[in-house]
């Protein structure tokens, strides 16, 4: 037995000890503690260093919102840093460490920052770290990195799984106190479905630190065990302890955060959480009240904690947190948990009510009405109190253990996050819910009611609209409250963001050097801005900036609730969609086969697409380089797969693609295809591709890669929202074909045989045929992207690789070879076809990129016609693009370089335009480059400079073609 | 307990500018918004007010617009008990039956993968997938099942 163990209660499993160490020192407790609790156990207070002033610190709380007992448990990969020793669930074996503090916990050189504290005040960082904006990476940034920051991060990749699922119920509770199990026990009478999740590992919430009550006639804690019971034995719910709920999203969509296997032993299977996905129909919050510190000087002193605290010890882990106690406070919860530490056998050394007196019975306990608690001494462990009398004479109390009892302040957070508004109670100085979504409730002590009758009527009538009554006996709910520094009290060292170290003097200093917006005040001082969100703080804080401005708090207001209410982990948010499954990875038919054959893949999105074909000791430049050799003096074989296919049909669809294409497409036969240039309402190219009518009533659309579902998506919006007279549907085939492009000299001798229903005599360059290619019913294009005669078999998917093999297996002899989409990138560069996103940013119009033959100036609209005529559309010296070629060939371009005038312009000449693509060209025996040049197309001939790293380039402009400029190939 | 299974239900038509309510194949489109009509081997899913995704054969249909799909998607066929929970990792809809029901069908996505999901039998999901996002689907459903509790 522990030396604070009591000899009987609470709800651990005495039989079986745990062992566990902490910061090196063995220790054992049983199941059902926290580690703050079997720390406690054994005398431990002293569980951290506070974050600024390396302060000792232990827990002052004993659920969620401890701002001090933060440590790390676990080695290696899986060792976690800013733990709450008061959430972390104790197992046989564990380890856990303090942080913050060097070389040990007990003795700790930084502590020397507490004797500097003058030095370290409010605004330090931003007082400080002024000077020349290098400075910030070179030392600031450095110095504040070292010195800051709670605890480490492993090195190691996450070895745990996570998990994700989506759910949805009628309604969810949060929160298992008498509330939240009341709302869960009216609610699930009928047979919707009720989720009831709670962040301990066992419910009850606060009936956890009850023992003297009784409802209806039956002790709290068998009352709770009873409704537990019936809960679990009901189908229609699901019980979820170590689950937060910490988000709070529209149409009661809440973030569930589970956690699986942390209070688990030894090694782990499964997922260690769940991130559950939850949309309820209606939400009751029963997320109970937080109790709050008092704000006196010396507040933080190991031993210090909330009377709550106390009695949950007491009750709940049967730990006595001490020998000698001085209680303080506002609240009538201080005489609840001084008569229970007294007949735990703790000495009350004095009950200090800063009120004149209670509103409840004080049992005989050694009352000191209207005193204040101001003071405290000890090091590691508070020694005494310094109790101020209401005449003002100062009586220092010895004592191991002070509690404080400052009221309880309602858990709002999820229902602010949900858009409620809150509403200031300024008689109990409380904010609490106001008007809220429809659907959601707030019940029990987060909406300010006190005591376990009310609580627990109040959460019958959120499950279901009952009114039942309760009959409780031997409750002391709370009342009264404080907020603010305790009068009489220094405001140096009182502390009122504990995990910030943040004193009541910072606020006042805050409020002096002119800052008004508590939303300021908060950022300037970091008041709440630690892990816990100042779930401790933050009322504190406000009374005192109040105070300090002379106004209310109401007129000062309150800071933000964000999400989440308590860490959670990114691996939960990541879930499954890490490594391969991070997104999805796409392949076209024909991947084994390129895969086999050594192909280097690039990604294009989602999408694997071959680069190119590195034969072995090849290296890149020279693949492509024999690639496109073999596309221009035989044949390529190229998979274009991955290109966007949508099928448009209708009786109407020629008159569709009228309107959604620059050019004109009535008159374009069936068998025929067209180059077609689709833009954005704005004027901007948006996309392009190639267009084959298969029949009077059916086009086959080519998008590019990558513009596929933007091109969809605005056919499709313009279909339903603009064009609703045209009778004609959009269906995306993007996964139904496979796209073979044969392309070369040779290719027409590779596809032909392989074809039946085509007469190729009759088959000229932008023709398309149904027809079979190796067997395999198949949409024949007559089309090009690499200048030379070219065919793309589309054939279904499913036999995509099957004709890709006979077609390889009829070309390979003629010299056939594969090539990547870097020689695909090359060909189509020498012959200066663009490639939308590549050579356009989304500001070119058709014009700037010479391509105002494909406009049909006769048609009467098509998307983005008018904005062609602004006059910024009309300007001469708008960016063109042209061709570039250095005048020493060899010289190097890149994509995305800078054209400019000179060959060295002063620092802050502008740039007359880039380079949008960029090869090295074997055909051409040198570089070739694509840019869009200011009034480029009067530029042609004249020599500008593409600054490189190397040094300056000159290059001469050209028209933006460089290959065959009279197309004579292609009819090959 | 959850089997998944390639089931391919035969060619794969898209049915556009018939309204539900036609004979078709001896199958009725259906009016009510996801909901699939099956008569033999052939099957009508409703994925919009005009538009049908028809698996099995489907020749001479009448004068409406159609498009094959067969090799755009792959089917597979998800059964057992535990079924819509695993299915509940990467689909956000409500799969309780009452939200559901049999022979209801949609196009919703897992995860980052566009799916139609049609529910054949209480514990019996019938699941087309784009060709490219069968792999990445497959896997994602083996990852969640292997987190069962």
């Amino acid at each position: 037995m522990t030396k604070f163990r009591l000899a009987a209660g609470g709800r651990i499993a005495r039989s079986q000890t745990l062992h566990f160490r902490f910061d090196g020192r063995p220790y054992t407790g049983h199941p059902g503690d926290t580690l703050a609790s079997a720390l406690l156990a054994n005398g431990v207070h002293l569980m951290g260093r506070s974050f600024k002033y390396h302060r000792p610190r232990g827990p002052i709380a004993m659920g969620a919102e401890e701002p001090n007992a933060l440590v790390a448990v676990g080695g290696g990969a899986r060792h976690t840093p800013n733990l709450r020793a008061t959430a972390v669930e104790l197992y046989d074996g564990l380890v856990a460490s303090s942080q913050n503090r060097f070389p040990s916990l007990a003795f700790d050189l930084g502590a020397a920052a507490g004797l500097a504290a003058p030095l370290l005040g409010v605004g330090f960082y931003y007082k400080t770290f002024i000077g020349p904006g290098r400075a910030w990476h070179r030392l600031y940034e450095p110095a504040i990195r070292r010195a800051a920051g709670l605890g480490t991060v492993p090195d190691a990749p996450d070895p745990d799984s996570y998990t994700q699922r989506y759910a949805h119920c009628e309604v969810l509770v949060v929160g298992a106190g008498a509330a939240g199990l009341a709302a869960a026990l009216a609610a699930s009478e009928t047979n919707q479905r009720v989720f009831l999740v709670d962040e301990q590992p066992v419910f009850g919430g606060g009936l956890l630190a009850e023992a003297d009550a009784t409802i209806d006639g039956a002790p709290a804690a068998a009352w709770m065990d009873a409704a537990v019971a019936t809960l679990a034995a009901r189908a229609n719910v699901t019980m979820l302890p170590r689950t937060t709920a910490f988000g709070y999203f529209t149409q009661h969509y809440v973030g569930l955060a589970e956690r699986l296997t942390d209070h688990r032993a030894g090694p782990q299977t499964g997922a260690r959480e769940r991130l559950w996905k939850l949309r309820a129909g209606r939400v009751v919050l029963a997320t109970g009240a937080i109790e709050r510190p008092l704000v006196f000087a010396g507040n933080d002193r190991p031993g210090i904690m909330l009377a709550g605290a106390a009695r949950s010890l007491l009750h709940r882990w049967a730990v006595r947190p001490g020998s000698r106690v001085v209680v303080a406070g506002a609240d009538d919860a201080m005489y609840a948990a001084a008569r229970d530490l007294r007949r735990a056998g703790v000495t009350i050394a004095a009950v200090a009510d800063l009120r004149g007196g209670a509103d409840c019975e004080t049992f005989g306990l050694p009352l000191r009405p209207a005193s204040a608690i101001v003071g405290s001494i000890g090091r590691l462990r508070v020694a005494a109190a310094d109790l101020r009398a209401p005449g003002g004479s100062i009586d220092r109390v010895p004592c191991d253990l002070v509690l404080m009892a400052g009221g309880w302040t309602p858990a709002l957070h999820l229902f602010s996050q949900a858009r409620g508004r809150l509403a200031f109670d300024p008689a109990r100085a409380m904010y609490l819910p106001g008007d809220g979504p429809a659907g959601l409730v707030s019940a029990g002590a987060c909406r300010g009611l006190a005591g376990i009758a009310a609580c627990v009527e109040d959460g019958y009538a959120a499950g279901d609209g009952r009114q039942l009554r309760v009959r409780v006996l031997g409750d002391i709910p709370p009342a009264g409250g404080f907020e603010g520094l305790v009068p009489g009290s220094s405001a140096r060292k009182a502390f009122v963001d504990f995990q910030n170290d943040v004193q009541a003097r910072d606020i006042s200093q805050a409020v002096s050097e002119g800052f008004r917006a508590i939303e300021h005040i908060k950022r300037y001082t970091t008041n709440g801005m630690a892990t816990d969100q100042g779930k401790t703080s933050n009322i504190n804080a406000l009374a005192i900036a109040a105070q300090a401005l002379a106004r209310t708090m109401p007129e000062v207001g309150l800071t933000s609730f964000r999400m989440p209410y308590t860490p959670v982990t990114f691996g939960s948010f990541a879930g499954h969609a890490r490594g391969d499954l991070f997104d999805p990875v796409r392949q076209t038919p024909m991947h084994g086969w390129a895969q086999a054959r050594g192909a280097v893949f690039e990604d294009v999105g989602q999408w694997k697409r071959a680069h190119h074909f590195p034969q072995p000791g090849e290296r890149e430049a020279d693949a492509v380089a024999r690639e496109c050799r073999a596309v221009r003096e035989r044949a390529g074989l190229f998979d274009a797969s991955t290109l966007g296919k949508i099928e448009v049909v209708g009786p109407d669809a020629a008159l569709f693609l009228e309107r959604i294409y620059t050019n004109s497409w009535v008159k374009l036969a069936p068998g025929r295809c067209r180059y077609g240039l689709m833009l954005n309402e704005a004027g901007f190219v948006m996309d392009d591709g190639v267009v084959g009518r298969i029949a009077p009533d059916r086009f086959h659309v080519t998008t590019t890669t990558s513009g596929a579902a933007a091109v969809l998506h605005q056919m499709e919006d313009f279909l339903q929202t603009e064009f609703t007279d045209l009778r004609c549907w959009l269906t995306s085939v993007t996964e139904q074909w496979a796209v073979i492009a044969v392309q070369g000299p040779l290719a027409r001798d590779i596809v032909a045989p392989l074809t039946e229903g085509v007469d190729f005599a009759a088959f000229p360059h932008m023709s398309l045929a149904e027809c079979r290619v190796a067997g395999v019913k198949a949409r024949l294009f007559r089309v090009s992207f690499t200048g030379e005669c070219g065919f793309e078999i589309n054939v279904p998917a499913g036999h995509g690789a099957a004709v890709w093999e006979a077609v390889w297996q009829r070309g390979a002899a003629l010299g056939l070879e594969p090539y990547g989409t870097e020689a695909m990138h090359v060909l189509r560069a020498e012959k200066g076809y663009i490639v939308v996103g590549q050579d356009t940013d989304g500001t070119v119009t058709p014009d700037d990129l010479g391509l105002s033959w494909a406009i049909g100036k006769a048609k009467p609209d098509f998307v983005g016609k008018r904005s062609l005529i602004r006059p910024d559309m009309l300007r001469a010296d708008r960016p063109q693009l042209v061709g570039l070629r250095p005048l020493e060939p060899a010289a190097a371009l890149e994509d995305g370089a800078q054209i400019v005038a000179m060959a060295n312009p002063p620092v802050g000449t502008g740039a007359l335009g880039h380079v949008t693509s960029a090869y090295r060209s074997a055909a051409l025996g040198g570089f070739i480059a694509m840019g869009l040049l200011q009034g480029g197309r009067a530029r042609i001939g004249e020599i500008v400079h593409v600054p490189m790293p190397g040094g300056s380039v000159a290059v001469r402009v050209t028209r933006p073609i460089f290959y065959d400029p009279e197309g004579v190939r292609l009819d090959g | 307990m959850v089997e998944l299974i390639a089931d391919d239900l035969g060619p794969r038509t898209i049915l556009r500018g018939a309204a539900g309510g036609t004979l078709l194949h001896g199958v009725v489109l259906p009016s009510e918004p996801c909901r699939a009509a099956v008569a033999g081997g052939f099957a009508a899913l409703w994925l919009g007010p005009d538009e049908f995704l028809l698996l099995g054969r489907a020749v001479g249909v009448g004068d409406f617009a159609l498009i094959d799909v067969s090799d755009r998607t792959l089917g597979f066929r998800l059964s057992g008990p535990d079924a819509a929970g695993l299915l509940a990792g990467g689909v956000a809809l409500d799969l309780a039956l009452a939200a559901f029901p049999v022979g209801m069908c949609t196009r919703t996505m897992f995860e980052k993968a566009e799916i139609v999901l049609w529910r054949r039998g209480a514990d019996d999901w019938h699941i087309e997938v784009a060709r490219s996002f069968a792999p990445y689907l497959g896997a994602m459903l083996a990852a969640i099942a292997g987190d069962a509790i």
